[in-house]
């Protein structure tokens, strides 16, 4: 019986895979003064990403960076992005965090406020990176308590695409930076109605687990937030945020978007990526995938339709930082100030798979697919762009925003109702930060 | 299993020579697995900061299990998984008493047929398993079409979900069996058949009177084991409906429970309180179906 008793004890694998989450050592700080490694400098690095599409630029920017530093080895580790920051926590409970890793604003300030991140200050004294070449909104972002930690890589703003050619199928005009929510559900609607035979919707967006390129914008649009200016209560109660997100309901109600089931079987990118959608909204990082998509040519972008209060779309850019444990910090440094720079930038934007944050290098980006008319993203960063939604611990309330707000979507209960429970659950989160 | 060797040396006279021999693997047991339970006895009983550090709370989190509204629907989640995966028994039986009739030709390629999902990565099955599942462009519902059925969208919608994971489970875990109750077959004495059809028992009668009683105990085993992995069903259910699936609350697991508490929510104290509670439950039915083997488990 030995077999028996040896598997029965697996039992205790759920215990086992907390314990060792557990095992934290203590670390000592990190000093003030950042160094960069010489350029003949040898360490082994790890840089920590989570969007494939990216991983080839990636790959030549560090090939680039190794023609200064030889013998500097940088690993890539790529995690997806619904796994990403489950694991970033993980390693940073037990002290093996990867030396440079991706950061975004949701999770910059639970990060940089348990001393996780190394301040890029002492690289801005030194004269290894130059924070006035980066849009003010992305250093502000990854600014807490009057101190930098990140380095802005890039930056996203959502707009609207179309497929020109199941447009025409539809004989249905294609949409144009003039466009407001009215003329938007009515051609959703009809080339839903018209092409419901070949399995085509009007629309496609992230409803089940993210509201960057869905509801966001639209509760931006029709006037209310989702987070109040000081960060300390909710905006889901108020009406205009409630229109926003009723917006959505409608479409899936109608039919012009696909139902949540039949989005979460299928994701939106893949409705509109195989030419099964009219319409996605999405942001500039869909570029990347889109480019290559066999429907590429019929593929346009154009500003969001304007809301009953006003135009908007939410701006947000992932920056890179150093692990304030890392043991290579001068190598790490180095890297990151490589990362920040124009080169590794330009590289970036001429690959095609990132809205480059450093300025003046944008334009290699716009040009990287000039079928697209991928400069409607940098037009709506200057001219509609709200900042990202966050607090201290942004987690504990998106994931209260996944749990309730596709059964608003679905039908399942009422819109106002769903939203007045997230708002009162949100504003308890927020109380404890 | 069943041991047939000779009465052994009492334990007394081999000395301390046994206990040298098994010290590398208690050393391990130990580490990898007494050691984090205490552990996780310990930690359900505080609450965790963002990036770890612990505060005691007293039985606080098993306060909040017993009004969590989500534990009852994982608990009877994971025993309908457990339920319909346990129907694979009786089918490996068939199977494995198939693949073992004398004379069979390419019974090895079959065996190995059936046992390779069980070797498959869980999530590479999943993969596929979504594909097939599809409820627009999968190839369950295009067939189900061609016979005028509008199949459901059989991943994401509640009770469809559950049944189709524990589909895949059964298919998965179809192999293990088949190979432990072929193993069992081949250790029934060929003299108790031969006996048998003197007498003039039918193959049917055969099957139900000599193989079935004397392969309880394989059976037992399998039944044992189908139990503890159904009651960590976890991987399967994660990556055949993925997050920001609408029907996984509906759908959870027990130990997706704890997954969601411990790794997206980061309260690892209530987390720890749930695998606690998990443990008690899988330890409760094991030694339950130890007792009831008297009742229905031969040993010849």
């Amino acid at each position: 019986m030995k077999h028996l008793m040896r598997s029965a004890s697996l039992a205790g694998v759920a215990a086992v895979a907390l314990a060792l989450t557990a095992c934290s050592g203590g670390g000592d700080d990190a000093g003030d003064s950042a160094t960069v490694a010489a350029t003949d400098a040898q360490a082994e690095i790890t840089y920590a990403i989570w969007d494939e599409n990216q991983k080839p630029a990636i790959d030549q920017n560090i090939k680039d960076f190794n023609k200064k530093y030889p013998n500097i080895k940088v690993t890539v580790d790529l995690t997806p992005y619904q796994q990403y920051f489950t694991k970033l926590q993980t390693q940073g409970e037990s002290k093996t965090l990867p030396d440079v890793f991706w950061m975004n604003g949701p999770n910059v300030q639970l990060y940089a406020a348990n001393d996780l991140l190394q301040p890029v200050t002492g690289l801005v004294d030194s004269g290894d990176l130059d924070p006035s070449k980066y849009p003010d909104a992305l250093n502000e972002l990854y600014t807490f308590e009057e101190e930098q930690y990140g380095v802005p890589k890039d930056f996203d703003t959502v707009a609207l695409w179309y497929n020109k050619a199941l447009f025409a199928d539809a004989g249905v005009d294609v949409p144009t930076d003039e466009w407001t929510w009215d003329d938007f559900s009515e051609a959703a609607n009809t080339i839903s109605d018209k092409l419901s035979d070949k399995g085509v919707y009007g629309v496609v967006t992230e409803l089940n687990s993210a509201g960057q390129s869905s509801y966001y914008d639209t509760i931006l649009q029709a006037g209310g937030f989702m987070i109040s200016d000081d960060g300390t209560t909710s905006g889901y109660d108020e009406p205009e945020s409630i229109e926003g997100l009723q917006f959505w309901a409608d479409l899936v109600e109608s039919g012009a978007s696909p139902s949540l089931q039949q989005l979460s079987d299928t994701k939106p990118n893949i409705w509109f990526n195989s030419g099964k959608a009219a319409m996605f909204t999405s942001g500039n990082w869909s570029v990347a995938e889109m480019k290559d998509s066999k429907h590429k040519d019929d593929f346009g972008i154009v500003r969001l339709p304007k809301g009953p209060e006003q135009r908007a779309t939410v701006i947000h850019g992932v920056a890179n930082v150093v692990a304030a444990d890392s043991e290579n910090q001068a190598a790490a440094n180095a890297f990151l100030s490589y990362l920040g720079s124009e080169e590794a930038q330009r590289t970036q934007a001429e690959m095609g798979v990132a809205n480059p944050a450093y300025d003046g290098t944008q334009e290699a980006f716009v040009d990287s697919v000039p079928s697209f008319g991928i400069e409607v993203f940098l037009e709506s960063a200057d001219e509609m762009a709200f900042p990202y939604p966050i607090s201290k611990n942004t987690a504990a309330w998106n994931a209260l925003e996944n749990e309730l707000l596709p059964q608003a979507f679905s039908g399942e209960r009422p819109v106002e109702e769903v939203a007045k429970e997230l708002a009162t659950a949100m504003d308890e989160e927020l109380a404890k930060e | 299993m069943s041991a047939t060797a000779p009465t052994r040396a009492r334990r007394g006279h081999d000395g301390w020579w046994p206990l040298l021999f098994v010290l590398p693997t208690m050393f391990g047991v130990v580490l990898f697995y007494l050691w984090p339970i205490v552990q996780t006895g310990y930690f359900s009983f505080t609450e965790w900061g963002a990036f770890g550090g612990q505060t005691w709370v007293g039985t606080e989190n098993y306060r909040r299990l017993a009004d969590e509204p989500d534990l009852g629907t994982a608990v009877v989640n994971t025993l309908v998984y457990t339920a319909i995966v346990l129907l694979g028994i009786p089918i490996a039986m068939f199977v494995a008493s198939l693949l073992s009739r004398p004379g069979l030709r390419f019974s090895g390629f079959y065996r190995v047929l059936y046992f390779m999902p069980y070797v498959a990565m869980p999530t590479a099955v999943a993969m596929v398993w979504r594909l097939i599942y599809n409820g627009d462009f999968g190839i369950l519902n295009w067939a189900l079409a061609l016979v005028g059925i509008d199949g459901p969208a059989w991943t994401s919608t509640p009770g469809f979900a559950l049944v189709a994971v524990s589909i895949v489970g059964l298919w998965t875990s179809l192999g293990f069996a088949i190979i432990i109750l072929s193993a069992g077959l081949k250790t029934i004495p060929p003299e108790l058949y031969e006996a048998s059809s003197l007498d003039g028992a039918t193959a049917w009668r055969q099957f139900r009177s000599v193989t079935v009683p004397l392969l309880t105990p394989s059976v037992f085993f399998v039944s044992v084991i189908t139990v503890i992995n159904g009651f960590q069903l976890f991987d399967l259910l994660y990556a055949l409906m993925g997050q920001g699936n609408p029907a996984i609350q509906q759908t959870q697991s027990l130990v997706y429970l704890f997954y969601n508490e411990a790794f997206l929510r980061n309260d690892k104290g209530f987390a720890a309180a749930i695998a606690m509670v998990i443990l008690l439950i899988v330890g409760a039915v094991t030694l339950l179906q130890f007792r009831m083997q008297k009742r229905w488990v031969t040993y010849a």
